[in-house]
């Protein structure tokens, strides 16, 4: 076995994020956590979570998650619509006497039990997806997986970031959805360092842009990692991090043999040394910041 | 007897809008009298179920009829639980819309699409 970095016993949670889908979040997220001597990696991306298919975790535990929703006693209903002005969703509506209510659609605010008048809306629970718990090597793995159809993650995300999953004394990954809403709102709060996954395109930049705003707008302490680059080829990306003065960590080529690896479901760090120093550094890198970053902001 | 329309415009030679949920206006026009009302959307600018909402505003003029180019999976199940008929458009403006569904030359909308929901982004 190689030599690990030295990064055991710190606790740092790492977000790894991107305006936009397909920058390397999941590269990046995966291959970290496999340089850590022992880790936790976190998928947050509900919707699509693909970690779990490079660590094949092993004797994975299920936890399924719901949500509460309204349901109605129609006999107790008087018609006077307060929840249907209440819900900002517009998830129910009155018809032919009947209040009719949109499940997919309600956000489990409990605001239209609040305003019943007639405490004719009890609520429910609605089940939308699940986590599973898995290891793989020293690696634990965590994977949210939101029910198709669904209208939001941020409860299964909540779930996987509660303290419990938390309680570790070493990195913990968390692999965020990709863009900046509020899933990824909920994935980065309470991060000790975001890592923003760019492209070298202008595509890539005006993604970078909205994740730099997002992280700057929740002060958090970040740095770059600057994927798919092609050796003396113009990197708009990089062009961008030196403008606004933001630190690149590391740089990722493009390069044949990481694509075949991967496109393998390979872990890169697994099985090429030139990748497991790579993402070595970068933890290494990162642990550093965090360090820094714990003195000069305590 | 009344029908609902989604317009672009406060008058009767305004295009027939796009979209049902989000069209900023509806036309209500009452065959019978020949009367015809406009009424602002305002689920318009809402930040999701916008069909819902549009869809119980037209409930509650107790229309017979909506003339629509499309409708999401949503408006629809709150418009037929009150028994209203759904009808495709054709081109042209409410207005010969209007004429063309008192002529029994329009047919029921049959395609109702899942909706354009942004899912993730809220």
């Amino acid at each position: 076995m190689p030599a690990f970095m030295n990064t055991d016993a710190i606790k740092m949670k790492i977000a790894v994020l991107s305006g936009k889908g397909g920058t390397g979040k999941t590269l990046v997220s995966v291959n970290l956590a496999a340089s850590a001597e022992k880790a936790t990696y976190i998928d947050c991306d509900v919707e699509e979570p693909n970690g779990y298919l490079f660590f094949k975790p092993e004797g994975v535990e299920e936890e399924k998650v719901a949500v509460l929703i309204p349901q109605v006693d129609n006999k107790l209903c008087n018609g006077c619509r307060k929840c249907l002005d209440f819900c900002k969703f517009n998830a129910l509506a009155y018809i032919v006497n009947r209040l009719i209510i949109f499940t997919e659609i309600c956000h489990s605010c409990g605001g239209c039990l609040l305003v019943c008048p007639k405490k004719a809306l009890s609520e429910k629970e609605k089940v939308i997806g699940k986590i599973e718990k898995g290891s793989s090597g020293p690696v634990s793995i965590y994977t949210g997986i939101l029910n198709v159809g669904e209208a939001s993650g941020v409860p299964i995300i909540k779930r996987l970031l509660a303290e419990k999953n938390l309680k570790s004394d070493y990195p913990i990954i968390i692999d965020c959805p990709p863009g900046s809403s509020c899933i990824v709102m909920e994935s980065i709060k309470d991060a000790d360092y975001c890592l923003l996954v760019a492209e070298p395109t202008l595509f890539g930049v005006h993604n970078l842009n909205m994740v730099y705003e997002l992280v700057t707008l929740f002060n958090k302490p970040f740095g770059v990692v600057l994927n798919k680059c092609l050796l003396g080829e113009e990197n708009p990306a990089e062009k961008f991090c030196i403008e606004k003065n933001l630190k690149i960590l590391a740089r990722i080529p493009f390069d044949n043999e990481l694509g075949t690896l991967n496109s393998h479901a390979e872990i890169a760090v697994r099985k090429s040394k030139k990748y497991r120093q790579l993402f070595s550094s970068l933890l290494d890198e990162v642990t550093k910041e965090v360090q820094h970053e714990a003195i000069t902001n305590p | 007897m009344k029908i609902a329309i989604p317009v672009d415009e406060r008058n009767l030679e305004a295009s027939v809008c796009v979209s049902f949920g989000r069209a900023p206006y509806f036309l209500i026009y009452d065959v019978k009298t020949k009367e015809s009302i406009f009424i602002d959307n305002l689920a318009s600018s809402s930040k999701g179920g916008a069909g819902i909402k549009a869809a119980q505003v037209i409930v509650d003029y107790k229309v017979d009829a909506l003339l629509t180019p499309r409708c999401g999976q949503n408006a629809a199940d709150v418009i037929k639980a009150a028994n209203i008929k759904i009808y495709k458009t054709i081109n042209g403006s409410a207005k010969a819309n209007i004429e063309a569904f008192i002529a029994n030359k329009l047919s029921l909308l049959d395609e109702i699409h899942a909706g354009f929901h942004e899912h993730g982004r809220h």
